[in-house]
């Protein structure tokens, strides 16, 4: 029998007829072993799901192709759970140039520039490594944008800990941040913008969401293919090592290199930096066919996507990759997640342009493979063929499941949250309070309107989030306009006149109590934020990290989230241009609160229009847009109060969520507002502190009519709302600005003092110093971190028992299939 | 020629502020080791060199401590050097690649 | 007046340093890769902010041995400007041209934010055009910024008046305070925090702009002699540094 082997002029071709399946490369276990011992399942293949893999080969894969099945049929690159609710999302509008399915999605904005962005999620290696976790989630993301031809110019980062008392939880946050400055101030993009919030439910799986942002010519888009039969194919920057494979082969214990290995993967943001200036190079000579990042499943995933974006085959000489270290293997360098490096198709004939732009920057360039029409991803060692398999299977034929959805919400019940909220151990014990008059009437036992304002002040996820952002270079490329902090960040875009607002949003407790609605929300408030910068919403990203898809209640947060979403992305005109799902996130066995984080990007036309959050002076009015809403279903307080989530996802009309949108921006755009901040975490009452605060400028609000429930007047997380600082000549026509796009306003009060003073005719609730509220808002973040500040050896102050613990948590937490390999061999979870 | 491995310590001056060692030193006592006395953090270096004999290997090192290794505003440095052994390591791929070039052949 | 931007691998304020003096200046302003030797075309030159080399070993260890160096030593020597911003600064002392060391900050942590300074000395073309004792809003992001030198040295750079800028509020540990040095001759100046990111009121500040100002006045205001061919220092040579270093109390 003829095998397939290189011909002797260098060139590789099929052997006629028949092909000839694929050997063994020797140390593998055989393909007779895999079925036998099952093997297939410790690569993260179902029973099912591997005799599938057999029946379409019409023989039984060797172990490279078991394991390179494994990684692609994963949940992480297949979105098998999830597809079939993605599929629903408005995709596409006038301003969408590119859509779902490439590294990145891309709008217009208007002028010959576009907007290219993605945001992802690092959990669970940010939980092993909280540095290198996060560092390489945010390289990750950079390169997704760069080889869309894209220069980045923004990094947002979204993240979720569980409650900052924990040593281990302060430890994880500090380094997670740290990780993220590490990686994005080396490479010179600010990161602008992002949220931090805190809760016990992401205790032992904080989320970290990295966002990144381009600006590229709108003619000018590259994408991730293979395409043009015979054109070769490079790996360009860092060599491959054994970082990130799959330890727990079935020999791992007799492995040699075993006690050398680490599923960790160690970014270098200096050769991030310089690939992504050869790449822009390189891109700029027009040689480049296709390119795209190895990110997760490294060199497969790469290739079987681009080969599969362009509808042909790719083959590869695994013996010509460049490796870091000896003795590697076919089935290794397929699956290694060694990071900085990339994939790229040339045009045949114009290699040596990229040698010289390679050079140039020092970087390493190698010819490994070729582009080709018949279908296959075809590997070769030493002349030798170690696998091929359909493209089309290994991609697009995937499987989807529909996995089974819960009929009824899950409730949140409340030996959830008992481990949580030390502050009212007493009342959390007691059960789920069933009015709204219980909720308010328990919180005002626990403090006054005023010690609860003090209270949320210094709440982690509402103070002052400077402790986070002076880690992180936001300035760099000098073209921050409004830096973290506010609703929205805006940056100008070099080449345009306009700018670009962009912000992430996402509230677990909301969709945990409603989903639907809680999905809806977090689209409306993204697009809020930009609205109140006076920025339009174009389109938006999304990380979407859910439980175990397997729990039937899991799914029904999803579907119904995603359906949320859906509806509101509709309605506010803000399709979905590209986004990441990460399913298994859990905590203690507890899946996390579901949280879809948002990341929108909208258009500034002028960027001398753009308003900030501060009360900017005395004697100016200030007004609330928007419906009036006193109930605490969904709020912090009641979070706070009850001890778990409670009661609903706030209201959210999406009709008048949209007129507020469309009149603040009006507003913005006819300079009527001097100071724009909606309402969210905290309600009313942290909205206006929060601006008192931001401009040290103070706030009368005497109400004339009394009002029946202080802490929800003041509390409530009623969505639709925007405080605005209006000068008094401007207040008629505001007035009738509002009346025109039937969206309710009430004039709360008045700026000036040096104080905020809040009150009924009934009672004063506070009267209280803005330098206090400042000194509150401020002290709390550094406060609470002061026992770890600054990056420290990772085997402190964590003490030995907690880590050890920690290991047994990610054993049941893992994200998808993909991971449970990375630290243990649970392969139960997958169905 | 031999193999030599340089191993270069490089710490900062007596004088100049150590704020990672002040910091592990004071986890160390709030970890309970109250005998800890003093941290001082450092780099440590492997160099792996060729060189004619020991004394041209010292020379080489000592070189690349003064110019580039170390700053001599705020660092001192000081290094040992061994006689690298040859790893007899196993090469089960580079095997396995003969084994498939033979097996491929008897095809 | 010609100015260059050095863009050593890494480098990542370059652009910013050159939009900076195009908008402040109307100047031409050329990228300079850091493998070509010969500056002798340029009037300044300015070592931007980022991470050369990673900034790995020590921050601007690398970079100093870079060929483009021996251009800046010319220019230093010939009496020409040399502006080392942040990474630049780190270079410049690295390199011997300033005296001191940029150490990691005293908190360990990276830190960005608008940051005063005080202008203690206006007698260099970099700063004459602020007045002595006037505070100024300029943003610092650095991780490795805290000012060291010994004694000697310190009191010698501050009798010198050779201090150009301290901070108010000090963000990393700096030694007396300093934010930027001057060499003996006033033509080399390095400081960590950024001028080129406060050059326009929507920046949050334009006190950076008077660097580059002072810069074009005092270039502008010199006879046009281009001294040619000047005997430089090669800079391969560590001792070159340390003498450096010696003079000034090292």
């Amino acid at each position: 029998m003829a095998t397939e082997t290189r011909k002797e002029d260098g060139q590789w071709a099929p052997a006629p007829g028949q092909s000839s399946p694929p050997v063994t490369v020797p140390g593998d276990p055989t393909p007779q072993d895999i079925a036998q011992d099952k093997l297939y399942r410790q690569l993260g293949l179902t029973d099912a799901e591997y005799q599938r893999v057999a029946a379409e080969l019409g023989r039984l894969p060797n172990y490279v192709e078991a394991g390179i099945f494994g990684v692609l049929w994963s949940e992480h690159c297949s979105y098998k759970s999830s597809k079939p609710y993605l599929k629903h999302f408005p995709t596409t509008g006038p301003q969408v140039l590119q859509g779902p399915g490439e590294n990145a999605g891309i709008v217009d904005l208007g002028d010959g520039t576009a907007v290219a962005f993605k945001m992802e999620s690092h959990n669970h290696p940010s939980a092993i490594e909280p540095y290198q976790g996060a560092a390489t989630g945010v390289g990750g993301i950079l390169r997704d944008i760069f080889t869309m031809g894209a220069r980045p110019i923004a990094f947002l980062d979204s993240l979720r800990f569980g409650p900052l008392s924990e040593p281990h939880t302060r430890y994880l946050f500090a380094n997670v941040v740290a990780g993220i400055g590490g990686y994005g101030n080396c490479v010179g993009i600010p990161t602008v913008g992002g949220e931090a919030v805190f809760h016990s439910a992401y205790t032992a799986n904080p989320l970290v969401n990295a966002m990144c942002v381009g600006v590229l010519p709108a003619a000018g888009i590259v994408k991730g293919q293979a395409s043009g039969v015979g054109n070769p194919v490079f790996v360009i920057g860092a060599r491959t090592g054994r970082d990130g494979i799959h330890g727990a082969t079935f020999a791992s214990a007799e492995d040699p290199h075993a006690k050398e290995r680490s599923a960790v993967q160690v970014g270098d943001p200096f050769l991030g930096k310089l690939l992504m200036e050869a790449s822009l190079e390189l891109i700029a000579t027009g040689a480049v066919v296709g390119i795209q990042d190895m990110g997760a499943a490294g060199l497969t995933s790469s290739a079987a996507e681009m080969a599969s974006r362009a509808g042909g085959g790719i083959e590869m000489f695994l013996d010509r990759v460049p490796v870091r270290e000896t003795h590697m293997t076919p089935y290794e360098m397929m699956l290694s997640e060694s990071q900085e490096r990339m994939l790229v198709v040339l045009e045949r004939g114009k290699e040596d342009l990229a040698l010289t732009t390679l050079h140039k920057w020092g970087l390493e360039i190698a010819e490994i493979g070729r582009v080709t029409n018949d279908g296959q991803l075809r590997l070769w060692f030493h002349d030798t063929k170690v696998g091929e398999m359909p493209v089309r299977l290994l991609v697009d034929e995937a499987p989807v499941y529909n996995r089974p959805v819960q009929a009824s919400p899950p409730l949140w019940l409340p030996q959830t949250a008992q481990a949580e909220n030390a502050q009212f151990p007493a009342e959390s014990s007691e059960g789920v309070p069933e009015s709204e008059a219980a909720v308010e009437q328990r919180a005002l036992t626990l403090a006054s309107p005023e010690q609860w304002l003090l209270r949320l002040l210094a709440d982690p996820s509402i103070a002052d989030k400077s402790w986070v952002f002076r880690q992180y270079d936001t300035t760099v490329r000098a073209s921050t306009l409004v830096g973290p902090g506010g609703d929205a960040a805006v940056v100008k875009v070099s080449g345009s006149r306009k700018g670009v607002a962009l912000c992430t949003d996402g509230n677990g407790r909301y969709v945990a109590l409603n989903p639907r609605r809680g999905g809806a929300i977090a689209v409306a408030e993204a697009a809020r934020n930009l609205s109140c910068v006076g920025a339009k919403p174009l389109a938006l990203t999304d990380c979407l990290n859910f439980g175990n898809p397997e729990n039937p209640g899991v799914m029904y947060q999803f579907a119904e989230a995603t359906a949320g979403m859906t509806e509101a992305c509709q309605i506010l005109n803000t399709p979905v241009v590209s986004g990441n799902v990460s399913f298994y996130n859990q905590s203690y066995g507890q899946d996390i609160l579901p949280t879809p984080v948002v990341g929108m990007v909208g258009v500034v036309d002028s960027l001398d229009k753009v308003v900030g959050g501060a009360f900017t002076c005395q004697g100016a009015v200030v007004v609330v847009f928007g419906p009036q809403d006193t109930s605490l279903r969904g709020s912090l307080l009641a979070n706070e109060a009850v001890g778990f989530p409670w009661g609903d996802a706030p209201a959210l009309r999406l009709e008048m969520e949209a007129s507020v949108q469309s009149l603040v921006r009006a507003l913005v755009d006819r300079r009527l507002v001097q100071a724009v901040h909606d309402v969210s975490e905290g309600g009313l009452a942290v909205t206006l502190a929060e601006m008192c605060i931001a401009g040290g400028v103070g706030l009368t609000v005497a109400l004339s009519e009394p009002v029946s429930s202080p802490l929800g007047w003041l509390y409530s997380e009623g969505q639709s709302r925007v405080v605005a600082q209006v000068s008094r000549e401007d207040l008629e026509v505001v007035e009738q600005l509002a009346v025109a796009a039937d969206v309710p306003m009430i004039v709360l009060g008045e700026t000036g003092t040096p104080d905020m003073t809040m009150g009924d005719p009934a009672e004063v609730w506070w009267h209280l110093p803005v330098a206090q509220l400042q000194q509150v808002y401020r002290e709390a973040l550094p406060k609470a971190m002061a026992t770890v500040d600054g990056p420290l050896p990772a085997e402190f102050p964590v003490r030995q028992s907690d880590r050890g613990e920690r290991q047994d948590l990610l054993r049941v937490s893992d994200e998808d299939g993909r991971r449970d390999l990375k630290t243990g061999k649970n392969q139960g979870v997958r169905s | 020629m031999s193999n030599y491995v340089a191993k270069v310590q490089v710490q900062l001056k007596a004088s100049v502020f150590d704020p990672q060692g002040h910091a592990v030193e004071q986890a160390l006592h709030s970890l309970g080791h109250g005998g800890v006395r003093r941290v001082r953090m450092g780099k440590s270096m492997e160099v792996h060199l060729e060189a004619a004999d020991e004394q041209s290997a010292t020379a080489q090192v000592r070189q690349m401590c003064e110019t580039v290794l170390c700053n001599p505003v705020m660092e001192t440095f000081s290094f040992t050097l061994e006689i690298e052994k040859n790893g007899d390591e196993v090469d089960p791929v580079g095997q396995l690649a003969e084994i498939a070039q033979g097996r491929q052949n008897r095809t | 007046m010609k100015w260059a931007v050095v863009v050593f691998p890494g480098s990542n304020c370059d652009e910013d340093a050159v939009l900076a003096v195009t908008q402040v200046t109307g100047d031409s302003v050329d990228k300079v890769w850091y493998t070509q030797r010969d500056l002798s075309g340029y009037d300044a030159v300015i070592l931007p902010g980022g991470f050369s080399y990673g900034d790995y070993l020590r921050s601007g260890a690398i970079a100093r041995f870079s060929p483009v160096l021996a251009g800046v030593q010319e220019m230093a020597t010939a009496g020409k400007l040399v502006l080392g911003i942040c990474n630049g600064f780190q270079v410049l002392t690295e390199a011997g041209l300033l005296p001191g060391a940029l150490l990691r900050n005293d908190h360990l942590q990276f830190r960005c934010e608008m940051t005063p300074l005080e202008v203690m000395s206006n007698a260099s073309p970099f700063l004459a055009d602020y007045k002595i004792g006037e505070v100024i809003q300029v943003p610092i992001a650095h991780g490795e910024g805290r000012y060291y030198a010994d004694e000697q040295t310190l009191d010698q750079l501050v009798a010198s008046n050779r201090v150009g800028v301290r901070y108010l509020r000090n963000p990393n540990g700096s030694l007396r305070n300093i934010a930027g040095v001057l060499n003996e001759a006033g033509n080399v100046f390095g400081l960590m925090p950024h001028p080129e990111r406060a050059v326009a009121d929507w920046m949050g500040s334009s006190d950076g702009r008077r660097v580059f100002l002072s810069m074009k006045r005092f270039v502008e205001s010199q006879p046009v002699t281009r001294k040619g061919d000047e005997k430089v220092a090669s800079l391969g040579d560590r001792t070159q540094t340390v003498e450096v270093g010696q003079s000034h109390g090292n």
